[in-house]
């Protein structure tokens, strides 16, 4: 049975930058992006990952949708040189100050725009703001059921069987579709790098921006005047620290040297 | 009610440490409001953990007793949980930020029309307005955020490990109330066929007092085998970095970090860990981190009171012989 899959995606700075190249900017409150890439947060990666592989196995598309900012095409057009057919940016200064359900309303009211499908998936969490709640606001708004931190995906007769990982293992939990998914990295899912010609094609592609008045959404569900919580401050903690270095002429030395300072400390 | 409900979760027919974080949250948001903390329990055969939930520190307990609720299944949960809010009414809803909590917690804020703040370490009073505020790791633990709730009631997670479980007071009592929660089978839209355990030999990594830890640097899942050998010696757990988790070296579930576990043990090694602040999000709660790495400038050492700079592989080697020793 082919499968309509859309996937989520969120496009951040990237995520894995040095902290000591990590600004905040006060009158903002958010990060000061500098020379450093936008990305596709981390899970989301995945996510197209895993809806890109069921494509493979049952057919069907697999479409992308983002909420943000103008610069998130180059985002869409990399999830279209993995192998996403179609993308849709939703952008609109109107939205920008949305909490995460706010931006969940916009992610739902987007998805029944074009048209719904069997599978929803996300990422489990953003890299940037991390709450892992997007998700479960987009299938509350959505009326579906809702899988968290799910790492693999089956697929039968109108059923999924999703993975979903535990403190202390997994869980297999059926679904009737439509339901959304929170996809986990693991071995399975590790995200493709795209062929030459697919980048070349996903470039050429025109993708379709959306404003709050294309999707008919009502001022009171988004921005800051519809935020249920409100950011005070974001800021970098100092800390300080002091690392003692364990010197010796070889590692079994230094070893030993550890073993007996942590004996010391009552450690060991 | 006003006040506090707290998501009292069971673990193998115990109060979870988790639930009993979660109360301490609410037994400080007592004494600083002044109102009192409530406790939903959900599950099958209950009855022995409302005594307890009063010595931890609740003051009404809310039972919720259904066959769909033996076992997390997240549509019989979040229903019954919904419930048991209309029944109690708190200002304030707070569960554990683990994979339960992480779930409903969200799900039951946009049911409640309610604020949602995810995995908070702390909060207090603004002195200006007088109003609750949160603050909680951002940007992958790079930055703290303060977080204010515009309405009410607001549900918030709490971060596994960042608050110390409640103590407990013997001889406290408190109200009961039964909730007969309206459910079945057919408003569930997923089901839960299985729920596969892994087997943990020795320490569980949630509770261990010494971890010992792997990254990328371990090259390969045979490295672990040598971190195995050594956790059993000092009688601690393994865990790992994602980098080792998503090559598939070892379970999703040793992961350490801001997607993986919460852990607060006495003494922390990381072996082969750059030291991302993604994975330091799970383990900045340790008492002692020690850091082995070949790279003298590895971000590791910032948050490492103890640090060598060598191969892995010959220190745990020799560690492994060490403790073998020392603890004889
Ligand atoms: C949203 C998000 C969530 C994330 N969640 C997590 C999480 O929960 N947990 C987590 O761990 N990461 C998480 N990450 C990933 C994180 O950013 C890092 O990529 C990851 O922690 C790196 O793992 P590592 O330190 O093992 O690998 P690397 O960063 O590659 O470091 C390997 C280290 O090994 C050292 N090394 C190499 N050879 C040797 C040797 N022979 N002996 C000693 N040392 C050696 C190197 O010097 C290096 O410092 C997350 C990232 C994002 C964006
Ligand atoms: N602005 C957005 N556009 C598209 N998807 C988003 C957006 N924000 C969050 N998501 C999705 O929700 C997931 C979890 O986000 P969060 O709740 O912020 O941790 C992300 O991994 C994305 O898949």
């Amino acid at each position: 049975m082919p499968l309509n899959i859309i996937v989520c995606i969120k496009q951040i700075i990237d995520p894995e930058i040095p902290a000591s190249q990590f600004k905040i900017d006060p009158s903002t409150k958010r990060q000061v992006q500098g020379s450093h890439s936008l990305v596709i947060s981390v899970y989301d990666q995945n996510a197209i990952e895993v809806a890109i592989q069921l494509k493979e196995r049952h057919g069907g598309k697999v479409t992308a949708i983002s909420v943000g900012a103008a610069t998130a095409v180059t985002a869409l057009k990399s999830a279209l040189s993995m192998g996403a057919d179609e993308a849709v940016l939703v952008s609109d200064p109107a939205m920008v100050a949305s909490d995460q359900q706010g931006i969940a309303h916009v992610l739902a009211k987007a998805i029944q725009k074009v048209g719904g499908g069997e599978l929803i998936l996300t990422g489990c969490v953003s890299g940037d703001w991390g709450d892992r709640a997007v998700p479960a606001f987009v299938a509350e708004e959505l009326g579906i059921g809702c899988v968290s931190f799910v790492s693999r995906v089956e697929a039968k007769d109108g059923q999924v069987v999703l993975r979903r990982v535990v403190e202390d293992g997994y869980e297999l939990i059926e679904a009737k579709t439509p339901v959304l998914a929170s996809i986990i990295s693991d071995e399975t899912n590790t995200p493709r790098y795209p062929k030459l010609k697919d980048i070349m094609a996903a470039g050429k592609k025109t993708i379709p921006v959306w404003k709050a008045a294309d999707l008919g959404l009502a001022p009171e569900r988004i921005g800051a005047g519809a935020a249920r919580v409100a950011i005070a401050d974001v800021y970098v903690p100092v800390k300080e620290s002091k690392c003692e270095m364990i010197e010796g002429d070889t590692p079994e030395e230094q070893a030993a040297k550890l073993a007996a300072r942590l004996r010391e400390l009552k450690l060991i | 009610m006003q006040g506090t409900l707290v998501f009292a979760t069971t673990e193998g027919g115990a109060l979870a440490r988790n639930a009993l974080e979660v109360l301490a949250g609410g037994k400080r948001l007592k004494a600083l409001l002044g109102e009192p903390v409530g406790a939903a329990l959900l599950g099958t055969d209950l009855a022995a953990h409302v005594p307890l939930l009063f010595a931890y520190g609740a003051d009404h307990v809310y039972r919720a007793e259904h066959p769909l609720l033996e076992r997390y299944q997240g549509d019989a949960h979040a229903i019954a949980l919904h419930q048991v809010c209309q029944r109690a009414q708190p200002n304030v809803i707070l569960l554990p930020g683990d994979s339960t909590g992480r779930e409903l917690g969200p799900r039951l804020a946009h049911r409640l029309k309610a604020g949602f703040v995810a995995d908070f370490i702390d909060f207090d009073l603004d002195p200006a307005s007088g109003r609750l505020r949160f603050t909680r790791q951002t940007y992958g633990g790079k930055a703290l955020s303060v977080v204010v709730p515009n309405v009410g009631p607001v549900v918030a997670t709490v971060k596994v490990r960042a608050l110390d479980p409640a103590a407990k007071e013997e001889g406290r009592s408190g109200e009961e109330t039964m909730v007969d929660v309206a459910l079945d089978a057919s408003q569930l839209k997923t089901r839960l066929l299985e729920r596969v355990q892994e087997e943990v030999t020795g320490v569980k990594l949630d509770d261990a007092k010494i971890v010992v830890s792997g990254g990328r640097g371990l090259r390969g899942p045979e490295g672990f085998k040598v971190l195995e050998e050594l956790a059993q010696v000092l009688k601690g757990a393994v865990g790992a970095s994602r980098a080792a988790t998503d090559a598939g070296w070892v379970p999703p579930s040793w992961q350490v970090g801001q997607t993986g576990k919460s852990v607060s043990p006495e003494l922390y090694l990381a072996f082969g860990i750059s030291g991302a602040t993604q994975h330091v999000a799970g383990m900045s709660g340790a008492k002692h981190i020690v850091a082995v790495n070949t790279d003298p400038e590895a971000p590791i050492y910032k948050v490492a009171q103890l640090g060598v700079v060598a191969d892995w592989k010959a220190v745990a080697t020799k560690l492994i012989e060490q403790c073998r020793e020392l603890t004889r």
